[in-house]
């Protein structure tokens, strides 16, 4: 189980002033649930996530994992980039046995998990190739092997599919669920595209902007495969919709001033409700 | 195949203006001559000879300004306050050529083989430092992240992160270095005393051998592409594309 309490966060910005990130963030997530923080770029979700792993420090509350506070990174706490954080100078195998050396078990051991998990993400031909030598969508496969190798209780996933194209963000998606029912991790699954979380999550939280703070948090009461339940699951992506649209309006607002109109019923993501990087 | 051809038109340019008789021959030798003493020189190993005395200091100096290099390139690298002192000055010490030191390194060394090598060293030092801590401060965020997630030691992330990382900026300082090296190593035994390379240049100017001036010239010259072309060149472009650096 994670705890986040209350978690407020602001960094120094250029001219001295504090930006307030994120502002009473408090909720629950449950042993082996799939969570989605969803909101527009710029919201803090992954600061968020930061703090969750440890990287990044908040300047007031805490992340209680299992009852006790976290004190910086830990290998119990697995994070995928958006971008594959493969080490360039390793191979696929050697970048999936890089974190397993340093748990003190046996080369053959290491050896061992490590093609067990390339195996799960479907790369084992591949084990040999140097990330320069992969897709966008192998190399992001090759980054959950690793984070997966390690046997973490909990999986960060900061956009990991956000970079990658249709075709295969969907493949992915159907790797992710798989893994996630055999290996029941509790995974923490950041963002901005509202199909990809109502697919795969079992709770979204949803994020408002300026400062980042919790504005709605959703149930998926649907079964899996999700694609069994096109209706439901159609009309609540409308439902977060709903919510995340004054957000949206907020940011266009900001960037564009007052030319901005937001018109209701020409939402130009409409089709698959991905509200775009670039806001 | 182009080099050769391009190789054949400079000889032959070159047997012209001899041709031409515009300075005497023994001021102007003809390729004939020159490749005579180059082949002389080799045979009886007086060219050899001056080679590993060249050799041998370049790489004691080499040697010395990659360790030296590199050791103040992490330090600069590891806080701002030393990019801002240390750096700054190695920053000016970089744009004073080697040879300059030459004077000091005779008074504080004798004329000898410490003083050249000493220029040797500082030749190649300023500019290792510099490319070891760009390479060290360049290091992407990213990757120092994703191994604090995997549970790394303090040491473990320096030297199986920050290091590999940095590793084709130190290639391509040490390909570098070795050219100034070089220069460095000419210029100082053009002016120190010795055997080398340099020294008999200056030998064959004062017997006013000038087919041997241009024979030791084209060793020189041929050594320093061979090396450059041969070793740190093909390491670069390796260390490059397996960093998944290289422009194809
Ligand atoms: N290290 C930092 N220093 C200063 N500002 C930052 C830093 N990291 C993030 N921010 C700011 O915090 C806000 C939230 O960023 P982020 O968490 O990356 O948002 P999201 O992941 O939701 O797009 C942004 O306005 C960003 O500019
Ligand atoms: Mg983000």
């Amino acid at each position: 189980m994670i705890e986040i309490k209350n978690i407020y966060k602001s960094f120094k910005q250029k001219d001295g002033s504090d930006l307030t990130v994120l502002n009473n963030i408090d909720f629950t997530i449950k042993e082996g649930e799939f969570i989605s923080l969803l909101g527009p770029s710029g919201c803090g979700k992954s600061t968020l996530l930061n703090i969750v792993s440890g990287l990044e420090e908040a300047n007031s509350g805490e992340i209680i994992i299992d009852g006790s506070p976290i004190k910086g990174p830990g290998s119990d706490r697995g994070v995928v980039f958006q971008e594959a954080a493969l080490f360039p100078w390793l191979n696929v195998l050697e970048n999936v046995k890089f974190g397993l050396k340093n748990k003190g078990i046996s080369e053959s051991e290491i050896n061992e998990t490590a093609l067990k998990y390339i195996k799960k993400v479907h790369l084992s031909k591949f084990k040999e190739s140097y990330p320069h030598q992969l897709s966008g969508g192998m190399r992001q496969r090759a980054a959950i092997a690793r984070a997966l190798a390690m046997n973490p209780k909990i999986l960060l996933m900061d956009e990991p599919f956000g970079a990658l194209d249709e075709q295969t963000r969907m493949m992915l998606h159907y790797e992710l669920q798989k893994i996630w029912l055999e290996t029941r991790k509790t995974i923490l699954f950041v963002t901005h595209n509202i199909r990809e979380a109502v697919q795969l999550s079992d709770r979204i939280v949803v994020f408002g902007t300026q400062p980042g703070r919790i504005k709605e948090i959703f149930e998926v009461k649907a079964a899996r495969p999700r694609s069994k339940n096109k209706g439901y699951l159609l009309e609540l992506e409308n439902r977060i919709l709903n919510v995340l649209k004054e957000e949206i309006e907020k940011v266009m607002k900001e960037e564009m001033g007052d030319e901005y109109h937001f018109e209701e019923g020409s939402l130009p993501w409409d089709p698959d409700r991905d509200m775009g990087s670039h806001i | 195949m182009k080099r050769v051809l391009f190789l054949g038109i400079l000889i032959a340019i070159w047997e012209v203006i001899y041709k031409l008789q515009i300075w005497p021959p023994i001021l102007f030798p003809s390729p004939l001559q020159v490749g005579e003493t180059l082949y002389l020189g080799i045979i009886d190993g007086s060219f050899i000879t001056s080679l590993g005395d060249s050799f041998k200091r370049l790489l004691i100096g080499y040697g010395f300004a990659l360790i030296i290099g590199t050791l103040l390139g992490l330090i600069i690298a590891s806080s701002k306050l030393m990019e801002d002192t240390l750096g700054s000055l190695v920053l000016a010490l970089q744009s004073v050529p080697s040879i300059v030191w030459l004077p000091l390194a005779i008074l504080w060394f004798g004329m000898g083989e410490a003083a050249i090598i000493f220029v040797v060293v500082l030749g190649g030092t300023w500019n290792m430092v510099i490319n070891a801590s760009t390479g060290i401060k360049n290091v992407r965020p990213l990757l120092l992240k994703a191994a604090k997630t995997m549970g790394i030691t303090e040491h473990n992330l320096f030297f199986k992160v920050t290091i590999p990382a940095a590793i084709p900026h130190l290639i391509t300082g040490m390909r570098l270095s070795w050219a100034f090296c070089w220069r460095a190593l000419m210029a100082g035994e053009l002016l120190g005393s010795g055997n080398g390379l340099g020294q008999i240049l200056m030998w064959g100017r004062e017997m006013g051998n000038m087919s041997m001036v241009i024979s030791i010239m084209i060793i020189i010259a041929t050594l320093g592409s061979l090396t450059d072309g041969i070793i740190f060149k093909p390491l670069e472009n390796k260390v490059l594309e397996r960093w998944g650096l290289a422009k194809i």
